[in-house]
């Protein structure tokens, strides 16, 4: 547990919360290993658990017939997995892929739904953590839409 | 000899006499097309005698003056840059191979015929200095290497009045000229007296000098001139406050003010043509139809056009309004960093021969103004 | 204003437009060139377009380009078979300033066609490789099917440089990062004390990545990018590569940071 608790803290995005919203975390997470290539994320299934990536190469997919499965964006070591545990209406939006043999802390996401009821400062903590993790991946996002390396479209 | 002289008005053709017996092709004003532009003259006859320009904002007519003098007028359309940077000069001419090769490469060869300028005002003679050291100042000399200034014979003219547009004194290039001339002339005319005091400002001149009837000049005819400049540096058309005016518009690039100007300007080019000092190029491969020759030509270009910009995906300053900006604060600020001084040597000559009469020195005052008076609603 | 011919050793296809040419002066004289210079290239007359170089600079035998076709110009070139000569003035240019960041960690963030023009620099640092702390090279190309020499990329691996790639989308078999190349600052675990940036790619891309750079405290006089606009004579004499103050093939095409960032937030200049 304790190992957890340092774990968690280390991350960039649970940095600086405070030792009881800490062991309240890991309080609900517990270490995982997920095989390369397994899809352990699937979308549409109930996001009841989010992941923080201890080591290894998770993608996010999206699988369209014809086209078959397109990554849209791999997350890495430190970065937290999947947002929707905290939003209506509490359900993966992606495909989940381990890339590599990955280690993971798994977080019931349930669990601390309720907890975030009931502890607001836990849930202010908790939502500024993830709405800044929204707006990195967001910006991120933004830049691969502009397709800068495509094709420059014609123009005057 | 150095000094100063006079010359009457009956002896002015000597002058011309002497540089042609020297072989030098004079260039200078003449009336044509209802304007006065440059060509090559061979008497006095050919010169504007009696004419006068007036000058505005999109505005240039010739009116008769009710005297016969020879330089009564500011500038016209044409400025000397032609001969330095002419309009289309082709660099070189080969054939290409089966292998995509070039061959059989010639390059014309390079005219250096004499010149002599009869004319040049201060402020073109500023703008001669500032287009020499563009194209001859930088690491790698102007390929088309056409007039070597310093082999030009010039007769510097200094203005009996401005014109309706000039600002030389703003821009510190006028209206007297100082240097860069070999003979400088100021046209006295009054009553029956028509003569011209002479400064000398070179070997060459004195020599030029010598040939022509001329008396030394008393200080009657010293300060006769003296006044003369005087007067002219009253007259000036416009004003330009050159304090800071670098930081002035690297401050101001996001202005509304070049929205508005945006509005008016059809980005046709002309202040670039017209401008002395404009030097921009553009280089382009012609081939003849079957692609078996092909000749390299540099030809005037203008920051206005659309595709000067271009890079992949298309121009960088797509807008009418990023290209006016881009003029303007070329000419009066990033020449500093890129050249050492102004760009502009306040001739006036964008301000008469832009068709909607756009004034960069009213574009200057606004700006500068709302950063003073930030409240006025211009 | 002559250009000089060079004859064409080989070709190879990169990508579906893009080609890598490797030349030979025909005078024989060596091209002696800096890491980040630039040559005016034409192929029998039909224009001439400014092109990064990307060989070797320790092989002036040798003048490598690599070339994207997308209009009249470049399509010449990359038409160009062994055996065919080519048209080259040059080189012209400010290059990467690799001297004066010796002793630094360096990390080189390259998009797109990006990766071409840094390619000198690398094989120059990679050759001094004792004279450099960490070489890391931060890639980013738009699928996996554009990234440009991927065995290369193994090769410098393995001499020193450490290398991540990321492309803006990709099939279930590519095995490597997807996101935008931001993103790479993290895994690459820089340290930013010593650390100086070279940058190549869209303008969109290096404004990003050094203001992501900067961020984590990269001095702006320590990033250095390579600067594209509409070069025509290369020589500082035709005006059109004018941005703000800069002649960019007479002060650039490579400049640093601090003095061109505040005139690429100005749009359209």
């Amino acid at each position: 547990m304790r190992m957890i608790n340092e774990l968690i803290a280390a991350t960039p995005t649970f940095a600086g919360l405070e030792p009881a919203h800490l062991e309240l975390l890991a309080g609900c997470a517990r270490n995982e290993h997920v095989a390369a290539g397994e899809l352990f994320i699937r979308e549409g299934e109930a996001a009841d658990r989010f992941f923080l990536i201890r080591r290894g190469l998770v993608a996010l997919e999206v699988d369209a017939p014809g086209r078959g499965a397109m990554q849209i964006q791999t997350l890495h070591e430190g970065e937290v997995v999947g947002w929707s545990w905290l939003f209506a209406p509490f359900r993966w939006a992606v495909d989940g892929r381990a890339v590599e043999s990955c280690g993971l802390i798994a977080f019931d996401g349930a669990c601390l739904r309720g907890k975030c009821e009931d502890d607001h400062e836990l849930g202010y903590q908790l939502m500024r953590r993830f709405a800044a993790v929204v707006i990195d991946r967001l910006q991120g996002t933004r830049l691969q839409l502009l397709d800068l390396y495509g094709r420059a479209p014609a123009s005057a | 000899m150095t000094g100063v002289h006079v010359i009457e008005r009956g002896d002015f053709d000597g002058l011309l006499a002497a540089l042609a017996r020297r072989s030098y092709t004079i260039v200078g004003p003449t009336v044509r097309d209802r304007a006065i532009v440059y060509d090559e003259i061979t008497s006095a006859e050919d010169l504007p005698i009696g004419w006068t320009d007036e000058q505005d904002g999109g505005y240039y007519r010739l009116r008769r003056r009710d005297d016969e003098a020879l330089f009564g007028y500011a500038v016209g359309p044409q400025s000397w840059k032609q001969y330095q940077l002419p309009a289309n000069v082709k660099l070189w001419r080969a054939r290409v191979d089966q292998d995509g090769g070039l061959s059989e490469v010639t390059e014309p060869p390079r005219e250096s015929p004499r010149l002599a300028f009869l004319g040049a005002r201060s402020c073109e003679l500023h703008a001669i200095g500032m287009l020499d050291r563009v194209l001859l100042g930088g690491a790698h000399p102007d390929p088309a290497d056409s007039a070597r200034t310093e082999d030009v014979f010039i007769i510097a003219v200094q203005c009996a009045q401005a014109g309706g547009t000039c600002f030389c004194v703003s821009m510190n290039t006028g209206p007297v000229a100082e240097r860069g001339f070999d003979l400088a002339l100021t046209e006295i005319l009054n009553g029956a007296m028509h003569h011209f005091v002479v400064e000398v400002g070179s070997e060459r001149g004195a020599d030029v000098l010598e040939e022509v009837p001329h008396r030394e000049a008393a200080d009657v005819d010293r300060n006769a001139a003296k006044a003369v400049h005087a007067q002219t540096a009253s007259q000036m058309g416009r004003e330009l406050d050159t304090t800071d005016i670098k930081g002035l518009l690297y401050r101001n690039y996001e202005h509304p003010r070049w929205d508005e100007v945006a509005e008016r300007c059809l980005t046709c080019g002309n202040c670039t043509m017209v401008c002395p000092t404009c030097f921009c190029t553009t280089v382009e491969d012609v081939t003849d139809l079957e692609g078996e020759h092909v000749e390299r030509h540099q030809r005037w270009d203008s920051c206005f056009t659309i595709d000067y910009s271009h890079i992949h995906g298309g121009a960088v300053r797509p807008s009418p309004r990023s290209r006016y900006r881009q003029w303007m604060t070329h000419k009066l600020a990033s020449w500093w960093d890129q050249f050492g001084t102004s760009g502009c040597v306040g001739c006036g000559r964008c301000i008469t021969w832009c068709p909607v009469g756009i004034d960069l020195t009213e574009e200057a005052r606004a700006i500068r103004d709302s950063e003073e008076r930030p409240d006025a609603n211009d | 204003m002559v250009p000089a011919p060079f004859d064409v050793l080989a070709k190879r296809q990169d990508t579906e437009d893009t080609w890598t040419l490797e030349l030979q002066p025909r005078s024989g004289e060596p091209f002696e060139f800096a890491p980040g210079q630039f040559t005016m290239l034409s192929a029998g007359g039909a224009g001439e377009v400014p092109m990064s170089i990307s060989g070797d600079p320790d092989e002036p035998q040798r003048l490598v380009h690599t070339v994207h076709s997308l209009g009249l110009a470049t399509q010449a070139v990359c038409e160009a078979e062994p055996g065919q000569v080519l048209s080259v003035r040059g080189p012209f240019g400010r290059p990467w300033p690799l001297e004066a960041i010796e002793g630094a960690d360096v990390v080189i963030a390259a998009g797109g066609l990006g990766l071409p023009p840094v390619r000198p620099a690398i094989l120059r640092m990679l050759a001094h490789r004792e004279r450099y702390g960490r070489l890391v090279l931060l890639y980013s190309a738009r699928t996996p099917e554009q990234v440009l020499f991927p065995d290369e990329l193994t090769a410098w691996s393995e001499r020193g440089l450490e290398v991540l790639v990321t492309v803006d989308s990709a099939g279930p078999e590519w095995r490597g990062h997807v996101g935008v190349v931001t993103r790479l600052i993290r895994p690459a675990k820089l340290e930013t004390g010593i650390l100086v940036a070279m940058s190549c790619g869209p303008e969109v891309m290096m404004r990003f990545m050094l203001a992501a750079l900067a961020d984590d405290g990269v001095r702006s006089d320590r990033m250095f990018v390579s600067m594209e606009r509409n070069m025509q004579c290369g020589i500082g004499l035709c005006g059109h590569c004018q941005l703000g103050p800069k002649l960019l093939c007479r002060d650039g095409p490579v400049c640093v940071w601090s003095e061109i960032a505040p005139w690429l937030s100005v749009r359209e200049l």
